[in-house]
C-alpha cells in the first residue's frame, strides 16, 4: 500500500467534530473587546488546539477577515509563549499542559469553547488573544540571577550540590514563564512565578550568598509592576503547566522574612 | 571558475592556535568600551550569552528578538544535553578525542582549527553554567553526572533532566537581564530584523520592524552580531519553533555575506511521526532516549500484530545489526537514513507506516521503571500528551524530521562574515559541525561562540573603531534599506491573491523533503529547482495577506519569512547539486558505497562551498574554502 492511500485511509478513519468557538476579539489596548462566534465543521480530534486555531485563521483569511492574533512558538510546551483561557481555565482542561500541547480529543463533537486572553492588570492586551507579559522579565531583571560574570566561574565540581538539592532546585527552575499562574489568580499575583526563581537559587549553594537582596528586590519589583498579593488560594499550582509547587511561595516568604530580620 | 577564499587561521600547532590568537588579539581599554555599540540579533544561547558577556565587559548592547521575551528563543527546546570535555568519568576523554569525534562526526567537512577550539573551550562552559545556578544532574555525592550521546564512545554529556536547553538558556537570559538592569543592554523584544545596513563596506546597523505596532525602525551600531539560529523550518514540518526563520541571514546574504553549505540539514532520527495533513510541526524526542531505548521494526512487511506480541526473532534491531560497535547510538545522519531505508522498504509502523519503534521494555526490565522515569520522565509525559500513548507500556513510534542547519553564514576564524563588522554565531553560522552535527554539540557551540569567542574576536574588531563616531541613522544607506523594506511589505499586502503564506510554505516543505532531504539526486534536485521557481513566481502575484503593514500582523510576518525561504531553498538545491559526493547529512544517491553508505570524494570536494549573491537568486557565485587537514587524515567514516 502506498503512503498516499494510507494517508487517505487515515483521513477516512479520523474522528471529525463540529466545534463552536467564542473568541475574544480586541483591536488594541485602548479599545473594548468582545466575544465573536465562529463555527468549524471539520475539526480532527488528533489536531492540537493551536492547529484548530490555524484552521480557523486560514478560513478567516480566505473570507477576507482578520485572523485571530494569538501567541505561540515552539508548540512543544517549553517556550512558554502560548497561553489562553479556555472555558475559563488557563491553558484549558488538561492538568499540567500548555495550550499548544492540548489536543482536540479533549473536546466533544458539538462543544462550544470560550477562548479568551490571559487577563491581568500587569498583562495588557496587545490584540485579540495576545498579551504583553514583559512584566515577568522585569521581575527577573530585578534580581533573578546569580551575579557571576563570564570568566569568573570556578571549576564546576568545586561546588558540590547534593542530588536532592539539585533535583529540588530543578523542580523550581522548570517554570516556563507563561503567566498562567497570574491569569488564574483572583488577585493576579505573580507569587508562583517569582518564588520559583527565588527558591531555585536559594536552594543551591552558589545562589545562597545573595538570596536576601535578591528576594527583597524581586518581591518589591513584583509589587511595583501591579501584580496582586498572594492569598494562598493555590489556584496557580493547579493550572501551572509545569506543576510548580506552592511550597516555593512558602520558601519565598521565609526568605523574605529572613532578609527583613537581617536588616 | 570558483574563487578561493581563506579563513585567517592563526599559526601554530592545533592546540596553540586559540591561545596564540588570544595572546595577540587587540584590546579596547575599559573606559573606551562604553563608547562602542553592538547590535545582537537573537536571544538564544548564542545571542544572549554574547550580549551579556560583551555588556559585562562594558560595551553598549542593543539586543533584539522576535519573541515576546528573550527566554523563549528556540535554544529552550533542546532536551538531552551539552557536551564538554571534563573527563569526569575517567573513560578516556580528552580535548583531542572530542575534537576528533566532532570532526569525524561531521564527516571531515569542517575546519580543524574551529572544531578544536570548540572542544578546547567546552570545559569552561560547564563551570560558568554551574556558577549561574543551572541545576545539572548530580550524583548522590554532589558531583556532576554525565551520559552518552550518539557518535561517541565516552560519557561527556551534561544534562538537566530533559530540559538542558531551557536551563542553559535561562542562565544566559538571566545574565542578560542583569545587564539590562545595569543599563548596559537595551532590549527590543517583538522586533524582527528586516535588513542589514552597510556603510563604506562595513556593517553599521539594521532595519527592524516592531511587530506590535508595525513601525519600521533604524538602529545603528559599530558592529552587528547575528545569532538568529537555524532554518530547518524551511521544510515546514520540522522540530523547530513556528517562528524560526532565515530572514536575518538571508538578507545579510543579499547584502554580500557569503552563505556556506546551505543544503546540509540534519534530519533528526527521533522525532514524532506526522499524524495528519493539518499538522504544523513535529516534536523532537531527545536523542538521549537512545541510551536506553532499542530501535526496531518488524521483519515482515505484512506484520499486523501489536508490538508487544511480536516475538524477539521476528524483530529487526537494524541499528544494532548494521552498526554493532555504536548500535542504537549511531550518529544522527546514519540513524535517520537507516530508518528511512526501513520505512521505504515498507516495514514502517503506525497508521501511516511512517515510523519505527523505540522500545524501553528491556531497559525497564533491567533498571526498573523508577530509574527510567528519573532519566526521561518528562519526555515520556510529553509523548503521552501528544500521542495519548503510555511509553512505559508500549514502544514509542518515532520518525526522522528536519532539525538542524549545519550550513549558514560563512565566517572566518573570528566568526566574522565576509562583511567587515558583521559576525554570525551559533547555528546561524556554518563553522564547527561539518556535514553532520553530533548530539549535544549544538548547545555547546552556541555557548562557546557567545561566552568565549565573540567577546575576544569582537573586541579585536572594535579596537579599530574607537575613533569612529556613533552611526548616523539618517545616512542614505539607512533610508535606502528602509524604503526597500517598506516596498516589500506593501507588495505583500497589496497583492490580495488567493493563497496564504502558510500554504506556500507547506508546498515548499514538501518539495524539499522529497528532493533535498535525507536523500538527493541530480534529477530530483533539477526538478525541485524548477518547482521552487514556479512557486516563487506564484508567490509574487497570488499571495494573500490580510490586514495592514502599520499594525500587528502575524500573516505579514510569515509572508516575509516564506518569501526568503522561497529563495534560500533554491540555493540549497543548487548547493546539493554542485556537491557530487555524499558526506554526512548530504546523501547523493549517485555516490554511495556498495553497502549504501555515504561515499566522500576528498580529491574534488574537500571544501566548504561559500555562495555569493550575484543579484539573481538562480545564479549564485561559488567560492571555495579548501579544507586543509594538517593534523588529522580524513578516513572513511565507519561506525560498524
Amino acid at each position: 500500500m502506498n503512503s498516499f492511500s494510507l494517508l487517505s485511509e487515515a483521513i477516512n478513519n479520523r474522528i471529525v467534530m463540529k466545534i463552536h468557538l467564542k473568541i475574544w476579539r480586541q483591536k488594541n489596548q485602548n479599545t473594548k473587546g468582545q466575544l465573536e462566534t465562529y463555527t468549524l465543521d471539520d475539526v480532527d480530534a488528533e489536531m492540537s488546539f493551536l492547529e484548530m486555531l490555524d484552521m480557523l485563521n486560514l478560513k478567516l483569511a480566505k473570507q477576507g477577515e482578520r485572523p485571530v492574533e494569538f501567541d505561540h512558538d515552539c508548540r512543544e510546551g517549553i517556550c512558554g509563549q502560548c497561553g489562553v483561557m479556555i472555558n475559563g481555565i488557563a491553558h484549558g482542561p488538561l492538568k499540567n499542559t500548555t495550550t499548544c500541547q492540548l489536543h482536540m480529543r479533549s473536546f466533544k463533537d458539538g462543544d462550544t469553547i470560550f477562548v479568551e486572553p490571559f487577563k491581568a492588570k500587569a498583562f495588557p492586551v496587545i490584540r485579540d488573544l495576545k498579551v504583553n507579559r514583559s512584566a515577568l522579565d522585569e521581575i527577573i531583571a530585578a534580581g533573578g540571577y546569580i551575579s557571576v560574570s563570564t570568566g569568573q566561574a570556578p571549576e564546576a565540581n568545586s561546588i558540590l550540590v547534593s542530588h536532592e538539592e539539585a533535583e529540588s532546585a530543578f523542580d523550581s527552575a522548570a517554570c516556563i514563564g507563561c503567566g498562567a499562574c497570574v491569569a488564574t489568580c483572583k488577585n493576579a499575583s505573580a507569587a508562583l512565578f517569582t518564588s520559583s526563581k527565588i527558591s531555585q537559587l536559594a536552594k543551591l549553594p552558589q545562589g545562597k550568598k545573595e538570596s536576601n537582596k535578591r528576594t527583597v528586590d524581586m518581591v518589591n519589583r513584583m509589587e511595583d509592576l501591579g501584580f496582586g498579593h498572594c492569598t494562598n488560594t493555590e489556584a496557580c499550582q493547579v493550572e501551572c503547566p509545569q506543576d510548580i509547587s506552592v511550597l516555593n511561595i512558602a520558601q519565598m516568604n521565609y526568605e523574605y522574612n529572613k532578609a527583613k530580620l537581617v536588616k | 571558475m570558483a574563487k578561493e577564499i581563506h579563513a585567517t587561521i592563526p599559526e601554530g600547532d592545533l592546540k596553540d592556535k586559540w591561545s596564540n590568537y588570544k595572546a595577540h588579539a587587540k584590546l579596547v581599554s575599559p573606559n573606551n568600551r562604553k563608547k562602542l555599540e553592538v547590535i545582537v540579533v537573537g536571544t538564544g544561547l548564542a545571542g544572549a550569552s554574547a550580549a551579556a558577556s560583551l555588556a559585562e565587559m562594558g560595551y553598549k548592547i542593543k539586543s533584539f528578538c522576535f519573541q515576546d521575551s528573550p527566554r523563549r528563543a528556540h535554544s529552550v527546546a533542546a532536551q538531552g544535553g551539552v557536551n564538554a570535555m571534563k573527563n569526569y568519568q575517567n573513560d578516556g576523554d580528552s580535548v583531542y578525542r572530542m575534537f576528533y569525534d566532532t570532526l569525524k562526526g561531521g564527516d571531515f567537512r569542517s575546519r580543524e582549527a574551529n572544531t578544536y577550539r570548540l572542544a578546547e573551550c567546552s570545559a569552561s562552559l560547564i563551570d560558568q553554567a554551574v556558577a549561574q545556578g543551572v541545576p545539572f544532574g548530580r550524583e548522590y555525592s554532589g558531583y556532576l553526572k554525565n551520559r552518552s550521546f550518539g557518535g561517541v564512545q565516552v560519557s561527556r554529556t551534561f544534562y538537566a533532566r530533559g530540559q538542558t536547553g531551557q536551563q542553559l538558556l535561562l542562565g544566559a537570559y538571566q545574565a542578560l537581564m542583569r545587564q539590562k538592569e545595569q543599563g548596559n543592554v537595551q532590549l527590543y523584544t517583538r522586533h524582527e530584523m528586516l535588513d542589514l545596513v552597510i556603510i563604506d563596506g562595513k556593517a553599521k546597523g539594521i532595519i527592524a520592524r516592531n511587530l506590535d505596532t508595525g513601525e519600521i525602525e533604524r538602529h545603528g551600531a559599530h558592529a552587528v552580531i547575528l545569532a538568529t539560529g537555524g532554518f530547518g523550518k524551511i521544510y515546514y514540518l520540522s522540530t523547530l519553533a513556528m517562528g524560526c526563520n532565515a530572514s536575518a541571514i538571508w538578507r545579510a546574504y543579499k547584502k554580500g555575506a557569503l552563505m556556506a553549505n546551505p543544503s546540509w540539514t540534519q534530519v533528526h532520527p527521533t522525532s514524532l511521526p506526522q499524524s495528519g495533513p493539518y499538522q504544523s510541526k513535529l516534536t523532537l524526542m531527545s536523542e538521549s532516549l537512545r541510551n536506553d531505548g532499542r530501535i526496531w521494526v518488524p521483519k515482515s512487511k505484512e506484520e499486523q500484530r501489536l508490538p508487544g506480541e511480536i516475538p524477539e526473532e521476528e524483530r529487526d534491531y537494524y541499528l544494532e545489526r548494521k552498526y554493532p560497535s555504536f548500535g542504537n547510538l549511531a550518529p544522527r545522519d546514519i540513524a535517520s537514513r537507516a530508518a528511512k531505508e526501513q520505512i521505504d522498504a515498507g516495514k514502517g509502523v503506525g497508521a501511516l507506516k511512517n515510523a519505527v519503534y523505540l522500545d524501553f521494555s528491556d531497559a525497564i526490565k533491567e533498571y526498573g521503571q523508577e530509574l527510567i522515569a528519573e532519566r526521561y520522565g518528562n519526555l515520556f509525559t510529553m509523548y503521552q500528551k501528544i500521542t495519548g500513548i503510555d511509553a512505559y507500556k508500549e514502544p514509542m513510534k518515532i520518525s526522522p524530521s528536519a532539525h538542524f542547519s549545519m550550513g549558514g553564514l560563512w565566517v572566518d576564524y573570528d566568526l566574522m562574515t565576509s562583511i567587515p563588522g558583521l559576525f554570525a554565531i551559533g547555528e546561524a553560522n556554518f563553522s564547527d559541525h561539518g556535514a553532520n552535527r553530533l548530539g549535544a554539540n549544538s548547545l555547546l557551540q552556541a555557548c562557546v561562540d557567545g561566552y568565549y569567542i565573540a567577546p575576544y574576536t569582537l573586541q579585536n574588531y572594535l579596537a579599530d573603531q574607537i575613533q569612529v563616531k556613533k552611526t548616523d541613522v539618517n545616512h542614505p544607506a539607512f533610508t535606502e534599506a528602509e524604503e526597500k523594506v517598506q516596498k516589500q511589505l506593501h507588495h505583500f499586502i497589496n497583492q490580495k491573491g488567493t493563497k496564504t503564506a502558510e500554504e506556500f510554505h507547506r508546498e515548499l516543505g514538501k518539495i524539499l523533503y522529497d528532493k533535498c532531504g535525507l536523500s538527493r539526486s541530480e534529477d530530483g534536485l533539477k526538478i525541485a529547482i524548477s518547482q521552487i521557481q514556479n512557486l516563487r513566481e506564484d508567490f509574487k502575484t497570488n499571495l494573500l495577506v490580510p490586514g495592514d503593514v502599520e499594525d500587528i500582523n502575524s500573516e505579514l510576518e510569515k509572508a516575509g519569512r516564506v518569501s526568503d525561504y522561497l529563495e534560500l531553498s533554491e540555493l540549497m538545491c543548487i548547493d546539493a547539486l554542485n556537491r557530487n559526493e555524499s558526506c554526512g547529512a548530504h546523501f547523493r544517491e549517485e555516490f554511495q558505497t556498495e553497502d549504501g553508505e555515504a561515499k566522500r570524494d576528498d580529491k574534488d570536494f574537500a571544501y566548504s562551498a561559500a555562495w555569493e549573491w550575484s543579484g539573481e537568486v538562480s545564479s549564485p557565485i561559488l567560492n571555495k574554502e579548501v579544507l586543509k587537514f594538517e593534523f588529522v587524515q580524513p578516513t572513511q567514516r565507519s561506525y560498524k
